[in-house]
């Protein structure tokens, strides 16, 4: 990690208010609680976690779409809380995160021509470019993520799954963006699309020296692109560390728990599951202590009444008191 | 005897452009507590072949079969009537989306009381008390309250099992599940496949996996029928499927999932799965397929070794001689 990060996050934290009305007071949602991670070119941050866990919050304060209610966020060392308040600062700094979202049939709007789709980037923040100098832009875009020519003037419908996540990839590189965020870029994909695209992700971060914030709950696919893995809960990071120590020797019991859940396409492999009782609790009303305890087979009165901090255990941070307190090595064996 | 067969399932759709054949002979055996699990990509015909199963598909749907008959009773010359008592009683299906499977304007309870009151002949006490005894018995915590929740007041993971306590309320021979864990979190859907599957072993019910996930399939099934647009390519035991596939398609769909791969580069299928306008000439695979010869491009293969290929793979993945050349060098 020689190389300087593009964009830091210290302690973001993300409050919505939910409810409410003329007789009674909102509540407090905490969807992320409190996330700290630093991105760096040519690398990829994934994120993990169940439905509910923040790691959709994250990649929209990431994206500039909403504002973090604290903690401070910076983009090359500017100070991106403060540049959203003013607007042509703001529109600077969107330029250089862009975001790929889940679902390619919503994410396209079914009116707009393909090539007119990945123009309006240019159009709106380069004001200098000719109408000429932005359909040869875009065209070279088309045959970069590998769509034909003729595809300019095709609408949406007429792409398959596959085409349309290559078309919204094609429309983020459109600005040279410096960090994207993939919003479970493949989960709607088919296997053999899912390689495509995932190829093609890979050949665009070499390419362009791109930083990806890469949210999923697809433990396999993680496994394969990321370089550093952030498993969070309930709004929480609860393991963050590099990709190999992270699937190899995972530590925190939900971490475990995650990764023998997965299912492994290979009959033979002995499943000796941690088995997860209960679901994820409301954010509403987050469990006090630990937020992980209602579920976890470690948990003691500590976790209970304690909220761990995230401890740096042999460059893996973990926040457990009972990977602190050495509680978790007889008790489940590594996965 | 097998508990389900299907021999030669065809299911023609009439669209607007003409016929469309979504499933072009399948075959398919099922033995009691048994599972099968039918994988293959969107579009491969695998929901609509259960669905045809069912009686599912609307009028537009042509269905023909050489043979479908449940537990002996033959479903092509069985009344309407009759069929429609078998739907939810001896064949049962849970459907992907646990959350708009169920109707959003009745409590959860009414809905299992529904099921009991059209198939079983009960009283309401003895209905009630069947409702809680499923709602435990597939893991709902405080079934007595959940009774009167309505669906949009559950989870996806307590939704999908509401779906399931609904579908093993008569004890059905055969349950289909399609797709039954594709909406759900990892652990939640871990959580499923292990009640279904302990549910098999209860009652020995015979279990369909409806399935895009490898993982899943290695996980749950004792065989393993793969399809490919409306053809059904291979079937076969799930470890040998796994060790040596004999089809290119499902040797290129193992190679693509990234928990198998040696490279950073996923070793990806060109293309995509045929649609109605651009089925190509022999073999449905063949565009995609890197063995492909004249022989694929020109004549439609038939089934080797298990396997629909004119070439099917040997033990170390490499493709055998087609069966013509072979015959003739002999």
């Amino acid at each position: 990690m020689s190389n300087q990060a593009v964009l830091s996050a210290r302690d973001l934290k993300r409050d919505y208010e939910v409810g409410g009305s003329a007789f009674s007071k909102p509540k407090l949602l905490r969807a992320l609680a409190g996330a700290s991670f630093d991105l760096f070119p040519g690398k990829t941050l994934a994120v993990v976690g169940e439905s509910g866990c923040g790691k959709s919050t994250l990649g929209r304060l990431v994206t500039m779409i909403e504002k973090p209610t604290s903690g401070t966020l910076t983009l090359d060392g500017k100070d991106v809380v403060a540049g959203l308040s003013n607007k042509a600062e703001a529109k600077q700094l969107r330029q250089d995160v862009q975001i790929v979202f889940q679902d390619p049939y919503g994410s396209l709007n079914p009116r707009h021509k393909i090539g007119s789709m990945l123009e309006e980037p240019l159009k709106i923040n380069r004001p200098d470019l000719s109408a000429k100098d932005r359909e040869e832009l875009g065209r070279q875009m088309m045959a970069k993520v590998g769509l034909r020519p003729e595809h300019y003037s095709r609408y949406p419908h007429m792409f398959s799954g596959g085409q349309r996540q290559r078309i919204a990839i094609a429309r983020a590189l459109m600005l040279q963006p410096k960090v994207i965020v993939l919003d479970e870029p493949v989960s709607a994909l088919d296997v053999s699309i899912q390689a495509q695209v995932l190829n093609l992700l890979n050949d665009v971060q070499e390419e362009f020296k791109l930083a990806y914030l890469f949210i999923s709950h697809d433990l396999s696919v993680v496994k394969h692109v990321a370089d550093e893995v952030m498993v969070m809960y309930l709004g929480r990071p609860v393991e963050k560390g590099s990709c190999e120590e992270i699937f190899a020797n995972p530590q925190h019991p939900y971490t475990r728990a995650l990764l023998s859940a997965t299912p492994v396409a290979d009959p033979r492999h002995k499943r000796d599951r941690i088995r997860l009782t209960g679901e994820i609790p409301s954010p509403i009303a987050p469990p006090p202590g630990c937020t992980f305890h209602p579920r976890c087979p470690l948990a003691n009165e500590r976790c209970r009444a304690e909220i761990p901090e995230l401890l740096d255990r042999g460059g893996t941070l973990i926040a457990c008191h009972a990977v602190e307190e050495g509680r978790n090595q007889e008790a489940a064996p590594a996965a | 005897m097998p508990l389900l067969e299907i021999q030669n399932l065809s299911v023609d759709f009439a669209t607007a452009h003409g016929k469309f054949r979504a499933v072009d002979g399948v075959n398919l055996t099922v033995d009691p507590g048994e599972t099968v699990a039918i994988v293959g990509e969107s579009g491969s015909g695998k929901s609509v072949s259960m669905l045809a199963l069912m009686g599912l598909l609307p009028w537009t749907a042509t269905i023909t079969a050489d043979r479908m008959a449940l537990d002996g009773r033959d479903l092509l010359t069985m009344s309407k009537r009759q069929r429609r008592s078998l739907a939810g009683k001896d064949i049962a299906m849970i459907f992907q989306e646990p959350m708009t499977s169920l109707n959003p304007c009745f409590t959860v309870g009414f809905q299992i009381d529904e099921i009991l009151k059209t198939h079983m002949s009960l009283t309401r006490k003895e209905r009630d008390r069947r409702a809680i005894e499923l709602m435990s018995l597939v893991g709902i915590p405080s079934p007595e309250s959940r009774l009167s929740a309505f669906p949009h007041q559950l989870s996806g993971g307590m939704s999908q099992r509401v779906m399931i306590a609904m579908m093993i309320a008569c004890n059905p021979r055969l349950l289909i599940a399609d797709e039954p864990t594709t909406a759900l979190d990892v652990t939640i859907q871990a959580q499923i496949l292990e009640l279904l599957l302990t549910l098999q072993q209860e009652t020995g019910m015979a279990l369909v996996l409806i399935t895009h996930d490898m993982g899943v399939v290695a996980e749950t099934a004792q065989r393993v029928v793969v399809q490919y647009a409306g053809q059904q390519v291979e079937a076969r035991p799930v470890l040998d499927l796994f060790d040596m596939p004999r089809h290119p398609y499902t040797q290129a769909l193992l190679a693509a999932l990234p928990e198998r791969a040696t490279s950073q580069h996923l070793p990806s299928i060109p293309g995509v799965v045929p649609g109605q306008f651009d089925r190509p000439a022999g073999c449905l695979f063949n565009p995609r397929c890197e063995y492909a010869t004249d022989l694929c491009r020109s004549t439609p293969p038939v089934v080797r070794d298990g396997a629909l290929c004119h070439m099917p793979l040997d033990d170390a993945g490499n493709p055998t001689q087609p069966k013509i050349l072979a015959e003739a060098a002999s």
